[in-house]
């Protein structure tokens, strides 16, 4: 079959393939994003598109020039196709656009290679980058405009937090997205679509997003009894911020999350928490990048804790 | 000729804070200008000359059981001074430090050098290796400090280097201090292995 004349090699087992490979993984989460990255781009327009084009671009040149500068083998630049993408998405549209590369170089110099290069970073590296751009440039990363007229104004949870007295958008609305705020973030029905599309392809692990989602609903729920708001506020809280952005495609990286299962409970569970606790006690309007930074730092020790037991062995005093 | 060797190996080859990783604790609190970063290695290269006199003038009459007691009353009796000389002659500096001043007592540069040097060696030798670590640990502070200003504020010195809307604020903020200090040690452990 084969014209090639390398002797027959045989290594030792296992011999299974499997065609699940990092640049395969890495595509498929392309795919993911490409129903919010219409979305964005259809509300927010060319601002969008030049963040996202920046943010991209120098995280693809930032990859390649650490592979070279550190002598690494090539794996997955997908991957930082993938990090620019994420970091642009959480992002306000009217970002000047070196502080978008500003901050992708970032994710991938210091975040990611600065601590071992794929499959070695703490954190997300997206997330780094937002935490690096809105620490930086703090007027930049919170000057949101709405969607299509680029009429400056507040974020939904911006109007909740500051209660300024403006009308806060219908639930339809933000399903849709026609709402102000970062540039992947503001369709809820989008990125639910490529989160989907991951859980099909098993590429991530419905616990995280689930016990994330369920904390901050049933949470979000008691506070609205409390407050008197009834069933409206939880799924305000749903579908408004980056949530669900951040509960499928960034608090499910799998590098920085838990790979036990009681683990990734244990992590969603945790991201919930603190998200309802930074939106509704927090001095920001948004948590879930903090939550999720914050719940990575943890990553190796709830691990430790819940790793599973030899089968016949006795329990292990960790 | 041992003499120049005792001041220069503090600045590079034994750098009390690249290659010795000491006194991190100012130097990443205090490193947000390079006016403060120069005024802490002044401070500093001062407290440990007159300690290593000290210290070195005394090894005979120092028992050995109770030297570190001795050696944190002999500096700090000197950066009691230096705190006031500062309170007096340079108010601004003075409130920028802060607490870093008086924590000069316990700055584990001067306490390892009375400890590893001054008190082995005659006072010459003592104030070359003093002058030798507080020129480096000084040297290393205002690159510090150097860095952090000029990416976080956009200023050298107090003078505007960027546009205005260019510096971002994280690298004036606790963990630009960290991410700098670190990416610097890096480079420099990466230079020392290609000279060696």
């Amino acid at each position: 079959m084969t014209t090639s004349n390398d002797l027959l090699v045989v290594t030792s087992s296992p011999h299974v393939h499997s065609p699940d490979s990092v640049p395969n993984a890495m595509r498929d989460v392309l795919i993911a994003l490409c129903p919010a990255l219409i979305a964005g781009l259809y509300f927010f327009r060319l601002p969008a598109l030049l963040v996202i084009l920046s943010c991209v671009a120098s995280a693809y040149i930032a990859e390649i020039v650490c592979l070279k500068v550190m002598k690494k083998a090539p794996t997955g630049e997908g991957s930082a196709i993938i990090t620019g993408l994420l970091l642009a998405f959480c992002v306000p549209p009217h970002l000047p656009v070196w502080m978008a590369a500003l901050g992708s170089i970032f994710s991938i110099v210091i975040a990611k290679h600065l601590f071992g290069g794929l499959g070695q970073n703490i954190f997300n590296p997206a997330l780094i980058g937002r935490a690096f751009l809105l620490a930086s440039f703090p007027v930049a990363m919170t000057s949101w405009s709405r969607p299509l007229d680029g009429v400056t104004t507040a974020t939904p949870l911006g109007i909740m937090k500051e209660a300024t007295g403006q009308a806060l958008p219908s639930l339809g609305e933000l399903f849709l997205g026609s709402v102000s705020g970062s540039i992947g973030e503001t369709s809820a029905i989008a990125v639910l679509l490529g989160g989907a599309y991951l859980l099909y392809r098993g590429h991530i692990d419905w616990r995280i997003p689930g016990t994330f989602l369920g904390t901050v609903f049933v949470l979000m729920a008691i506070a609205g009894a409390i407050k008197g708001q009834g069933l409206w506020y939880p799924f305000f809280h749903l579908s408004a911020g980056g949530l669900f952005l951040g509960a499928f495609f960034m608090a499910t990286d799998w590098v920085t999350s838990p790979v036990t299962k009681r683990g990734r409970v244990l992590f969603g569970i945790g991201c919930g928490l603190l998200v309802v606790l930074i939106r509704l006690k927090g001095g920001y309007p948004e948590g879930v990048a903090y939550s999720i930074l914050l719940m990575n730092v943890v990553t190796p020790l709830i691990d430790r804790y819940t790793r599973s037991r030899v089968f016949g062995g006795v329990k292990s005093h960790a | 000729m041992s003499l120049i060797n005792e001041f220069t190996k503090g600045i590079i080859k034994e750098n009390p804070l690249f290659r010795l990783v000491l006194g991190t604790c100012p130097s990443l609190a205090i490193t947000t200008s390079v006016e403060n970063g120069l005024g802490m290695g002044v401070a500093f290269t001062a407290v440990l000359i007159a300690s290593n006199i000290a210290i070195s003038t005394m090894r005979s009459i120092i028992p050995d059981n109770v030297r570190i007691p001795v050696y944190v009353v002999i500096i700090a009796s000197f950066v009691t001074m230096i705190d006031q000389l500062m309170h007096a002659f340079t108010p601004a500096l003075y409130t920028a430090l802060g607490i870093f001043i008086p924590l000069i007592v316990v700055n584990c540069i001067i306490l390892g050098r009375a400890e590893a040097f001054a008190n082995k060696n005659p006072v010459i030798p003592s104030i070359f290796d003093a002058l030798g670590m507080g020129v480096g640990f000084t040297l290393a502070l205002v690159l510090v400090s150097a860095c952090r200003e000029v990416l976080g504020a956009g200023t050298f010195y107090g003078i505007p280097v960027l546009p205005e809307s260019a510096p971002a604020i994280l690298m004036i903020l606790p963990p630009g201090g960290f991410i700098t200090l670190g990416c610097l040690l890096g480079l420099m452990n990466k230079l020392q292995k290609k000279t060696a």
